[in-house]
């Protein structure tokens, strides 16, 4: 394959960005464009949850790169303006703005959409969390005092409960898990992060569906569950999960399932990637295919798909690896713990507030959690790549 | 090559640590990176460019 001139990058995120900055460092000198429908600079999400929302960082802080570092890499960076329709044959993107162009690779990087619940629009008080706006936005109605009901028990809503709680704001968690965030950590873990939360001042609703909002005067005043009962609210916030975003991909000739199908290369179609979010790939190694939505998988995954489209010919493998930070406790995971996997200790002791497990399928490591102790974790992180085959004779 | 790090940005993956483990070590105690070599010989400029490009949190900064 020729070495492509011009790549159209869609996205202007995490996964958009890296991929340019990566093209630049193994030394693609042609013409990049950048097309990214939010008005800021490229900015990172991991913040917002936590120091932008609790108001510790000031929203600047969150920017991926300075102004002069994105200046230097020479795209033609096309901010606020969206990508509406891709012909993938012809590899032509078209914007909002009227704007078509042609590349001779695309890198599809937009991510995804936050769920909402169904009779949301338009009702004040109800928030979700994906941007820098939102999280203003949201910031802005967490006064000390209200009343929010987080409706989501994974990762996003455990981490807005933390952080609200600590602005003094009246928090209650609901979701359908036993314990926050237990098909991520599994039945041991979540339940020490249930007694973190509990301990905070978080009020957990959890174990039951909800069934909608309740909405008087145009204002959000409560969430009801499946059980009847209603929580009264001031404010409310939807997390649960997002959705790849997808919807400007339809009638782009591409494979779309649950995201962007690629082949193990991370390629959708001839001379199209996908990276971040939004891409579903064959992971040779797991034999399956998935989707990770997680930070550092953003930013490796457009470090690859950088250097195949200047003629790598490499598979994208990772340990998935997530960390999140809540109270003063941080947690990093690496592959992805099952309900059906083992935990057990290897270092430190929930007593004491630090330790790694391992979770074990059967009687072969498979994920690896750090609890308060992320250098420990990382090093354990060796259990789980495969096995080389010794050479046979 | 000159290097400098952000610990207040660092969110102790240790993605840094893989990619250039000369270069970057992290705290026992709570993960966060420790800068060994702030000018690191051109023979590790790969490596620590590509443990800044790695880094999820944009903490470390590479002047060359
Ligand atoms: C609040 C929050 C906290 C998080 N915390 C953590 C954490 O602690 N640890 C962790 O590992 N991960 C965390 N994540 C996940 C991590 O941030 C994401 O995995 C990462 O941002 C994915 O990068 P991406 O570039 O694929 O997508 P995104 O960051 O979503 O970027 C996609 C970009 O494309 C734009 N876009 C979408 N559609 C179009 C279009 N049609 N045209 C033009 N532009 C478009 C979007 O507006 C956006 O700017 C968090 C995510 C959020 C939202």
């Amino acid at each position: 394959m020729s070495v492509p001139g011009h790549v159209v990058i869609v996205g202007a995120s995490a996964g958009g960005l890296t991929t340019l900055e990566a093209l630049r460092r193994l030394g693609h000198d042609g013409a990049v464009t950048v097309i990214g429908d939010e008005i800021h600079p490229p900015y990172d999400r991991p913040p917002l949850s936590k120091q932008v929302l609790s108001g510790a960082w000031h929203p600047d802080r969150a920017a991926l790169r300075t102004a002069e570092a994105i200046g230097l890499l020479g795209a033609d960076l096309r901010l606020g303006e969206r990508a509406v329709a891709l012909d993938s044959a012809t590899r032509t993107v078209t914007t909002s703005g009227g704007m078509s162009v042609r590349g001779d690779a695309i890198v599809i990087a937009t991510g995804a959409t936050p769920r909402r619940l169904p009779g949301s629009e338009g009702v004040a008080g109800v928030h979700v969390l994906r941007g820098l706006d939102d999280t203003l936005r949201l910031r802005e109605d967490l006064e000390p005092g209200r009343r929010l009901v987080v409706v989501g028990d994974g990762v996003l809503g455990s981490e807005i409960a933390a952080t609200a709680v600590g602005l003094g704001v009246d928090t209650t968690l609901v979701g359908p898990q036993a314990a926050p965030m237990r098909l991520q950590l599994g039945d041991e873990v979540s339940a020490l992060l249930g007694q973190l939360h509990t301990d905070q001042g978080v009020r957990l609703r959890l174990g039951t569906a909800v069934d909608g909002l309740v909405v008087s005067e145009g204002r959000a005043s409560g969430v009801r569950l499946t059980t009847g009962e209603v929580l009264p609210a001031d404010v409310v916030v939807i997390a649960f999960g997002a959705a790849p975003a997808t919807d400007w991909l339809a009638g782009s000739g591409l494979y779309l399932d649950n995201g962007v199908v690629c082949d193990s290369r991370c390629l959708a179609a001839d001379g199209v990637w996908a990276v971040g979010d939004v891409a579903r790939f064959h992971h040779e190694h797991l034999r399956r295919s998935i989707r990770l939505e997680n930070r550092t998988n953003a930013t490796e995954q457009a470090m690859l798909v950088a250097a195949n489209i200047l003629g790598a010919d490499r598979a994208y493998t990772p340990v998935p690896y997530f960390w999140t930070d809540q109270f003063h406790v941080k947690i990093q995971v690496y592959g992805t713990p099952t309900p059906e996997m083992r935990f057990g200790v290897v270092d430190g002791s929930p007593e004491s507030g630090r330790f790694v497990g391992v979770y074990h399928l059967g009687d072969r490591p498979a994920a690896v959690l750090g609890w308060n102790m992320p250098k420990q974790a990382r090093q354990h992180r060796q259990l789980l790549l495969p096995v080389p085959v010794p050479p046979k004779g | 090559m000159k290097v400098s790090i952000d610990q207040d940005r660092c969110v102790a993956a240790g993605s840094c640590v893989t990619a250039a483990m000369d270069v970057f070590d992290q705290r026992d105690e709570d993960g966060v990176v420790v800068l060994l070599d702030p000018e690191p010989p051109a023979g590790l400029a790969a490596e620590v460019r590509e443990a800044a490009a790695v880094c999820p949190a944009a903490a470390i900064t590479v002047h060359e």
